[in-house]
């Protein structure tokens, strides 16, 4: 409820975390607690969502379940921590959570003056603008005057200031913390416009719309603003940890491009392909390299699947969402997601 | 004692270990040492815990360009301007709606608890309900409540009710009405509105030295009111009545020109008023209570009517039990103030927490948040005290 307190108290538990710098205690810590703490956002369909049993879902989650998969060889070992946009790097950067996977935008100073790494990017994304059809604007540049919704502490809030800097127009902000309440105060028409990653809006318009209203009543407008990649954090100073992460992410990408998937891993497995023996720890080295168990990426694929199950599973065409792959495609389809490879 | 006085006799001085003079100081001084350890220990290892996680400190980030928008701000504010600017128009709003929170609180409260004694059945009922509705649920239910009800049941822009001739209008974006267009004879009427307080108190206290002396009344209350109006009104006069006013006009999205009262501020400031006024509805009353019945029949004695025997005699000794506690009340109203963010209007901790995410640096904002809501509590409190002296019985 307080959310304001508790991220003040995140970030007095930097004051109070104590401790010497030690490499791999994040990954200790994780260990010997025996379950990743994996911080999310409130809730975003698609992304990161609990269902009514409690159980949470989306691509986002999914990246969580793979650096479980990878490090305890079970993708279940994970406690999601629900964290607003203010509160996530308070929480990351105090040790209240061993990773995000929280829809958080790679930025320079995130990567550099916040203590924190970037390990690469889920989701490829661009933020725009949602409307109601009523007002009857077309694009972005009829927004002068306009009053926004947006999540404090963003991407999102400062590239819509510049952006409305850039074009010489004014707007107005109504900035609230809480997800669902600022959707609430954009449905009820208190702002003109909701603004954040177009991956986000196409979710709240399938998912969020309230009755009686529509999803037909509302339209995205063209113009995409910014650049939004979005990927997992983790802190600085453990770099096992962080590869881990790093590269549970990778492996699922590298799964898809070498046509590895849940339903046909065990078959991979007798595959004479030296990659794909490489990748799946037929050959040993890889997960020795990495401090895993050798088939970290076999455990990946077969319980969280590969990059493309994920995406179409999650956001992609099986589910509501139905958002079209676009840039978020392997690169050798042409699009911007692309592994380094595993060897 | 005695004993060993009479037998001349000086008492041995006890071994150091038992000298209570002794034990005393050497307490101080490891109770001293233990908390400057711990300060110590906190602040050297913060550092090193900043140092080891990279994570930029020290407050040069003030004069940064802050980047982001604020929907309600009191002073000139861009998202060019610094973050020191961007938490200065924070501090500013929460003192806006805790001075004027306050201020609200006391009267309706104050009504309320005099209600909730009045004899007429009916209001006491009402004034009773209203704490027990207010007092039993959580602020922040008020709020998202008041703020629903805002945003759900007034109309948009573009279909805003229309009152006034045309020179209100209501929506879901606030009460927009029309100002006087900024004229340098503005500031002169703040200065004679000023004045006009300074010549109310003035004839205020010359009216009850008067009736004291002569037992002559002077209206002295409505007589003030009229020199706090009148000043400004003459200086207006003087320097040309100058009646420019921005009117606000549907342009666009939104009205533009006027002035107006966002919902943000006004669910917020309702919500504290009515949550507030409940709880210091309660101590009116019953520091009311506290006093002798025999206080409200002297009053009847001497022919006072109940609004007077309640004015002249029972309000102001009550003041003596009621104002410890309505400091704690002000107080609460302030800090409260900082649920603002569940709502959306830009406080103090709204601007804070921006920051804190924009530059990372928490531990620099929250001293900084540490230190505004202290000084603002304790002039409350400072306050608050020397009133309380200035009501206290004075025994002579």
């Amino acid at each position: 409820m307080l959310k304001a307190s508790s991220t003040i108290a995140a970030g007095l538990a930097v004051v109070m975390a104590s401790g010497p710098a030690l490499a791999g205690k994040d990954l200790d810590a994780v260990k010997a607690r025996g379950a990743l703490l994996c911080g999310v956002g409130t809730g975003t369909a698609g992304f990161m969502l609990a269902d009514s049993q409690g159980k949470w879902k989306g691509l986002n989650v999914d990246v969580c379940r793979a650096v479980s998969a990878a490090i305890f060889g079970d993708a279940e070992k994970v406690k999601y921590v629900p964290l607003t946009s203010q509160q996530r790097f308070t929480a990351l950067q105090s040790g209240e959570v061993d990773m995000l996977s929280n829809n958080t935008t790679w930025t320079l100073t995130r990567d550099t003056a916040l203590g924190l790494e970037f390990t690469g990017v889920t989701y490829y994304d661009g933020q725009g603008f949602m409307v109601n059809k009523k007002l009857g604007v077309k694009s972005a540049k009829e927004l002068n005057g306009a009053t926004v919704c947006v999540a404090p502490g963003t991407t999102t809030e400062l590239n819509l200031a510049d952006y409305f800097r850039a074009n010489k127009m004014q707007f107005k902000p109504v900035v609230i913390e809480k997800a669902d309440e600022i959707r609430a105060a954009f449905f009820s028409g208190r702002c003109d416009v909701y603004t954040t990653d177009a991956s986000a809006l196409a979710a709240v318009r399938v998912a969020n719309v309230p009755a009686p209203q529509k999803p037909e009543d509302y339209v995205v407008l063209p113009e995409i603003i910014s650049k939004e990649p979005l990927g997992p954090v983790v802190r600085h100073g453990d770099n096992q940890f962080g590869d881990i992460v790093k590269w549970a992410l990778f492996a699922m990408v590298e799964a898809e491009e070498y046509g590895i998937n849940s339903k046909n891993v065990d078959e991979m497995l007798k595959s004479d392909n030296p990659t794909i023996k490489r990748i799946l720890g037929v050959t040993p080295g890889m997960g020795k390299a990495l401090g895993v168990d050798e088939k970290w990426v076999y455990n990946i694929v077969k319980q969280v699947g590969n990059y493309g199950e994920s995406f179409d599973r999650n956001v992609g065409k099986e589910s509501i969402l139905n958002i079209d792959r676009g840039v978020n495609r392997l690169w050798t389809q042409g699009g911007l997601q692309y592994a380094p490879p595993i060897r | 004692m005695a004993v060993e006085t009479l037998g001349g006799v000086t008492r041995a001085r006890p071994a150091p270990w038992n000298d209570p003079v002794v034990r005393g100081w050497v307490f101080q001084i490891v109770v001293v040492g233990l908390v400057g350890a711990l300060a110590w220990y906190l602040v050297t290892n913060t550092m090193e815990n900043l140092q080891r996680q990279k994570i930029a400190s020290g407050f040069d980030y003030l004069g940064r360009e802050a980047g982001f928008e604020i929907g309600d701000t009191m002073i000139e504010y861009s998202p060019a301007s610094t973050y020191a600017r961007a938490i200065w128009v924070g501090i500013l709003n929460t003192l806006r709606v805790a001075v004027l929170g306050v201020i609200m609180a006391t009267f309706l409260g104050t009504l309320i608890g005099i209600g909730r004694l009045s004899p007429n059945w009916l209001l006491a009922k009402i004034c009773e309900w209203y704490v027990e509705a207010f007092r039993n649920v959580p602020l922040l239910l008020w709020l998202f409540l008041f703020y629903k009800l805002i945003s759900e049941a007034f109309p948009g822009p573009r279909q805003a009710i229309s009152m006034l001739w045309g020179s209100l209008f209501l929506s879901n974006r606030g009460l927009y009405f029309p100002v006087p267009i900024a004229d340098p004879i503005q500031k002169w009427m703040g200065l004679g509105l000023l004045a006009g307080i300074g010549l109310a108190v003035v004839i205020h206290r010359w009216a009850k030295k008067r009736q004291a002396a002569t037992g002559q009344p002077f209206p002295s209350i409505w007589v003030g009111a009229a020199t706090i109006v009148g000043v400004p009104i003459v200086v207006w006069l003087a320097g040309g009545a100058p009646s420019q006013m921005s009117w606000p006009a549907l342009k666009g999205f939104n009205f533009e020109g006027g002035t107006v009262i966002q919902p943000e501020f006004t669910a917020l400031l309702v919500g504290l008023v009515l949550y507030t006024s409940a709880f210091v509805a309660e101590i009116v009353r019953s520091g009311i209570l506290a006093l002798h019945k025999g206080q409200s029949e002297a009053a009847a004695a001497i022919g006072l009517s109940r609004t007077q025997a309640m004015r002249l005699v029972l309000l102001p000794q009550a003041l003596r039990v009621i104002v410890p506690p309505m400091t704690s009340q002000y107080l609460n109203i302030t800090k409260n103030s900082s649920l603002a963010i569940a709502i959306g209007y830009p406080d103090l901790v709204a601007s804070i927490n921006v920051t804190i995410n924009q530059t990372g640096q928490a531990i620099e904002n929250v001293l900084i948040i540490m230190a505004a809501y202290l000084s603002v509590s304790l002039s409350i409190s400072a306050f608050m005290n020397w009133y309380n002296k200035q009501i206290a019985l004075k025994e002579r």
